[in-house]
């Protein structure tokens, strides 16, 4: 009972960026022990530990977005330049006096919806490749940002809206709290429901399913459309954190490390089915990587090539055939 | 009858351009034509930058046309051939890259239109492909900056350095500068050197880890742009110290926000690099039109702001 809970577990993608976790831990306990510690500062956790659930809130928020978008079968490239739009519009917001947080944050999960939705038309009603749809926002999106930003960076002087990315509940920071709270519902909503089941038919056999009945473009659509929302709220979350909404380089490259957190968490690209813990344990695995290069003192310009060999080994080892010659190596004994 | 109908128009056009060359002959004194390829709008520096040429163009009464490269050689150079189709008189370049310009450079000198380079240089074989070039001078920068901090540490002597993007001209000399600076005072010690890649997200996120890593040991910061610095200023008060006094911090570019920080005493001295380049490449310009020799190579001329000047320059400030 045990043993084939275990060789399940064994079995799931999820162990492989679980281990490349647990590897760069250890390298880092041996390197230098004061990467767990947590200290507690005027009354919230402080840490290194902290620090990566906090960052890595933003990357999950957008994670769990892409998710669903590749679990139908797609990708959506523009989430950077919308975090960026998002951002933009709640710095407008607040800069011209508009500074009540439901309408900040109604102004900007707006942007963001109206982002998706346009990506979730492109796509599953003009049947536009994927790519292709989301590629046009991806380009004209910081386009869009500088104009509503009138190409300043913005500075955000708002504590109501910066809690949501430095604040802290409870000693813990309210990022990770809402990202927490944020993959709790979707959890619930998706696998207590036939939503999930019918996201991963969408992604597996668009053709069957329709025939089964299902309304795949409105599927494909509200993937979309939530993809945008989650890209949104970590837009807001990013321009908190540091204070000021940047339409240049805010979310640059954030399509790139949320597809890889999802890929690596065990989601297939061409869709089908997914796991949003798979997901999570991709972005923790990312996300601790960059305080391990500077506790390492890995000198800039080539701190892109260990990441890269952590990736390519992941990536490697989740493979089918990989796989396949592991187990081949491994309980030979125990089968037989 | 038909045949003069096709030649209706065609005689038009010539009858036109004859009469256009004409008044154009007549004109006391035509205004100057400038081609300006801009890199893009990839920073807020940029977009002043931008501002400045556009904004000094209308000012002189010169006809400035603009091209945006967005990012892509390929547009600039296409944006640099199709000014010598038009015959401007001078042609301003920012260049994205260093390399891949001698064949359009080649072309302007053809047409005999003279071309600033601003900003970047650019790798040619041929120095006489350009008239002159009007740069920021990272180098400097950093010698001004580690120059400071060799008067005013006050016997602080941990560094830690937040490197701009790898391999980009800004982030090499001003880490060269830097370091030839600090050799010449052996009792400076740098903890770590780390990219934040010139963005204010990664500032905070490596002086987070940076300060988890160090502790209080670290006691001066010294940024390669303020984008930089101003993230990191986050994460030392996060982390329950304070910016200016427990952390010297020392930056490069002097944006607004950065000089208004120098006067709150959370920066404790920022070098400018100044995007305003419009009237120096004017002027410039201008000579050259005039038949003046001009200096091959210049810089644009850069300030420093600390705690004794930054109040005052606040209201100044462009960009």
């Amino acid at each position: 009972m045990i043993d084939s809970r275990l060789q399940r577990f064994l079995r799931s993608p999820v162990v492989w960026p679980l281990a490349g976790l647990a590897l760069l831990l250890v390298v880092n306990l041996i390197h230098n022990p004061d990467f767990l510690k947590i200290g507690v500062l005027e009354g919230h956790l402080f840490g290194a530990p902290v620090d990566i659930f906090n960052q890595g809130a933003r990357t999950f928020v957008v994670a769990l977005g892409m998710t669903l978008v590749i679990a139908t079968g797609g990708v959506d490239l523009s989430v950077g330049s919308v975090m960026a739009v998002a951002g933009a519009t709640a710095g407008l917001c607040i800069t011209s006096g508009h500074t009540s947080l439901p309408l900040v944050l109604a102004a900007t999960l707006g942007a963001g919806a109206l982002a998706g939705l346009l990506n979730g038309i492109l796509v599953a009603y003009a049947g536009v490749q994927p790519i292709v749809a989301t590629l046009i926002l991806m380009v004209s999106g910081r386009g869009i940002a500088q104009f509503v930003a009138h190409g300043d960076v913005l500075l955000i002087k708002h504590p109501g809206f910066e809690y949501l990315g430095k604040g802290f509940l409870l000693g813990l920071p309210f990022a990770a709290i809402l990202a927490g709270l944020l993959y709790l519902v979707a959890q619930a909503a998706l696998r207590r429901t036939a939503a999930g089941l019918f996201i991963e038919a969408v992604g597996d056999n668009p053709v069957a399913s329709r025939f089964a009945g299902l309304a795949t473009a409105r599927m494909k659509c509200l993937a979309y459309l939530l993809c945008g929302l989650c890209a949104a709220l970590a837009g807001a979350m990013d321009a908190a954190n540091i204070g000021a909404a940047d339409p240049y380089r805010s979310g640059e490259n954030m399509e790139l490390d949320a597809i890889f957190a999802v890929v690596v968490g065990g989601t297939a690209l061409n869709g089908g089915r997914f796991t949003l813990a798979g997901t999570f344990a991709g972005v923790l695995l990312l996300q601790t990587l960059s305080p391990t290069l500077v506790f390492l003192g890995v000198p800039p310009p080539v701190a892109s090539v260990p990441k890269a060999i952590l990736i390519l080994v992941v990536c490697v080892l989740q493979s089918d055939r990989a796989g396949r010659w592991l187990r081949g190596l491994l309980p030979k004994k125990e089968v037989a | 009858m038909k045949n003069l109908l096709k030649f209706l128009p065609v005689a038009a056009i010539v009858a036109l351009t004859g009469l256009l060359s004409l008044r154009a002959a007549d004109a006391p004194k035509k205004p100057i034509t400038v081609g300006f390829a801009q890199t893009g709008a990839e920073s807020a520096w940029r977009t002043a930058n931008t501002k400045s040429l556009k904004d000094e163009a209308a000012q002189r009464g010169i006809n400035l046309k603009f091209s945006d490269g967005q990012s892509k050689q390929e547009n600039q150079l296409a944006a640099v051939r199709s000014f010598i189709a038009q015959r401007v008189d001078a042609i301003v370049i920012a260049p994205i890259v260093e390399t891949g310009w001698e064949p359009v450079l080649a072309d302007a000198k053809k047409a005999k239109i003279p071309v600033v380079i601003m900003d970047r240089k650019v790798k040619v074989a041929d120095d006489s492909l350009f008239t002159a070039f009007i740069g920021s001078d990272f180098y400097e920068e950093g010698r001004m900056a580690v120059e400071w901090l060799a008067k005013n540490a006050g016997g602080r002597v941990n560094i830690v350095e937040l490197q701009g993007e790898p391999g980009s001209a800004a982030a090499n000399d001003r880490k060269k500068a830097f370091a030839d600076g600090l050799a010449k005072h052996p009792e400076f010690k740098m903890l770590d050197s780390q990219t934040g890649n010139f963005r204010r997200a990664e500032g905070k996120t490596v002086m987070e880890a940076l300060l988890k890593k160090h502790g209080k040991n670290i006691q001066i910061l010294y940024a390669h742009n303020d984008d930089m610095a101003l993230g990191a200023i986050q994460a030392i008060e996060e982390a329950g110290l304070k910016p200016g006094k427990d952390i010297l911090i020392v930056t490069i570019d002097a944006i607004k926000e950065a000089v208004q920080a120098v006067a709150a005493g959370k920066i404790n001295c920022t070098v400018e690099c100044n995007p305003l380049f419009g009237p120096k490449i004017y002027d410039t310009v201008e000579k050259i039109l005039k038949g003046e020799t001009v200096p091959k190579f210049s810089s644009n001329k850069d300030e420093l702001f600390d705690s004794t000047n930054a109040t005052a320059a606040v209201p100044t400030r462009q960009y």
